[in-house]
């Protein structure tokens, strides 16, 4: 934990700033999903629930702020997820590109 | 914690730490190394989901239109809502008021509670629709498509809901030891680790909103 002042009004002025955000970024995610834009559209929402999680890891769960590992820990977590997404789609996306079949 | 040196977090201090800030440390850091073998957890489904919906993205498109759109609102609104009860739990540890502790505990396992209802009478329905990828699957050419968004959507949000009932079950334990004084300002890492917990449920729930109820909908 931070090794400064504990500033409660600061802390709960936080909170309530953060549940306002994201229930604003909830809103613009549904809106954005009723408008057709193709694969933007994953893109816009997988971006918009990352924002949304950045804040909720940061403020509510107290990451900013906190000793360098706690970021090591969760940055390495993201590294491990991303290489179990790779690795299945580096097989899934080459299917076929080698014209010969099984390949 | 900052006042290493009161009183209440130096009896708490086991000896194998050499001040209540490293026990403190230790003690979250833990906690989050435990949730990221939850991510790895939750990661698995996620890649499934994403290696099929490539492969059938309009049998999910179609099949996520089954999903009720505003319950899934409803649902997002009352679980940050308990994430932000839950901060405020946290900082009435902090603030060294046991009380308030159990109020917002109590108000974030009413939420939860809400939260479970609506996916139960949301199960219900999909029972009932014949969306339960059973034998009774509903028939459509992309019946067997469909099959397996629903398998994933039970899964996914199936394990979602049950750490959620963990949660609530661990709530019920702080909540008790906090009415017998067991939380101050100098020691209250139970109630941190906690907070942790609940919020990576959130997080979940933030990454299963989208890409479960938003995606058939353009």
């Amino acid at each position: 934990m931070s090794s400064h002042a504990y500033d409660p009004a600061a802390t709960v002025r936080s909170y309530l700033l953060v549940f306002g955000a994201l229930m604003v970024f909830t809103a613009l995610t549904v809106a954005a999903a009723f408008v057709n834009m193709g694969a933007l559209n994953n893109v816009i929402a997988i971006s918009i629930a990352f924002t949304k999680a950045a804040l909720v890891v940061a403020i509510f769960m107290h990451a900013r702020g906190s000793e360098n590992l706690i970021f090591f820990c969760i940055f390495g977590g993201l590294f491990f997820l991303a290489l179990m997404f790779y690795f299945p789609l580096i097989d899934l996306l080459s299917r076929g590109l080698l014209g010969i079949p099984g390949k | 914690m900052s006042d290493g040196v009161s009183t209440g977090a130096v009896n708490r201090l086991q000896p194998h730490f050499a001040t209540p800030a490293q026990q403190y440390e230790t003690a979250t850091f833990g906690m989050w190394v435990f949730l990221v073998t939850e991510i790895m957890f939750f990661g698995g489904l996620f890649t499934a989901y994403l290696m099929y919906r490539i492969q059938y993205a309009d049998a999910f498109a179609h099949a996520s239109e089954h999903l009720n759109i505003t319950l899934g609102c409803f649902n997002t609104v009352v679980l940050i809502g308990s994430s932000l009860t839950m901060a405020l739990a946290v900082h009435s540890a902090r603030m060294n008021k046991s009380k308030s502790i159990v109020f917002w505990i109590a108000l974030t396992m009413i939420l939860g509670s809400i939260f479970l209802g609506v996916k139960g009478y949301e199960y219900h329905h999909k029972w009932v629709e014949g969306l339960f990828p059973a034998n009774w699957f509903f028939q459509a050419p992309d019946a067997p498509r469909q099959r397996i968004f629903f398998s994933l959507y039970f899964a996914m949000t199936g394990l979602h809901a049950t750490h959620m009932i963990i949660g609530m079950g661990i709530m019920i334990y702080i909540s008790i030891q906090a009415l017998r004084g067991a939380y101050t300002s100098s020691w209250y890492t139970p109630v941190e680790v906690m907070g942790l917990y609940w919020h990576f449920v959130d997080l979940v729930w933030i990454f299963l909103f989208p890409l479960l109820y938003l995606i058939g909908l353009h």
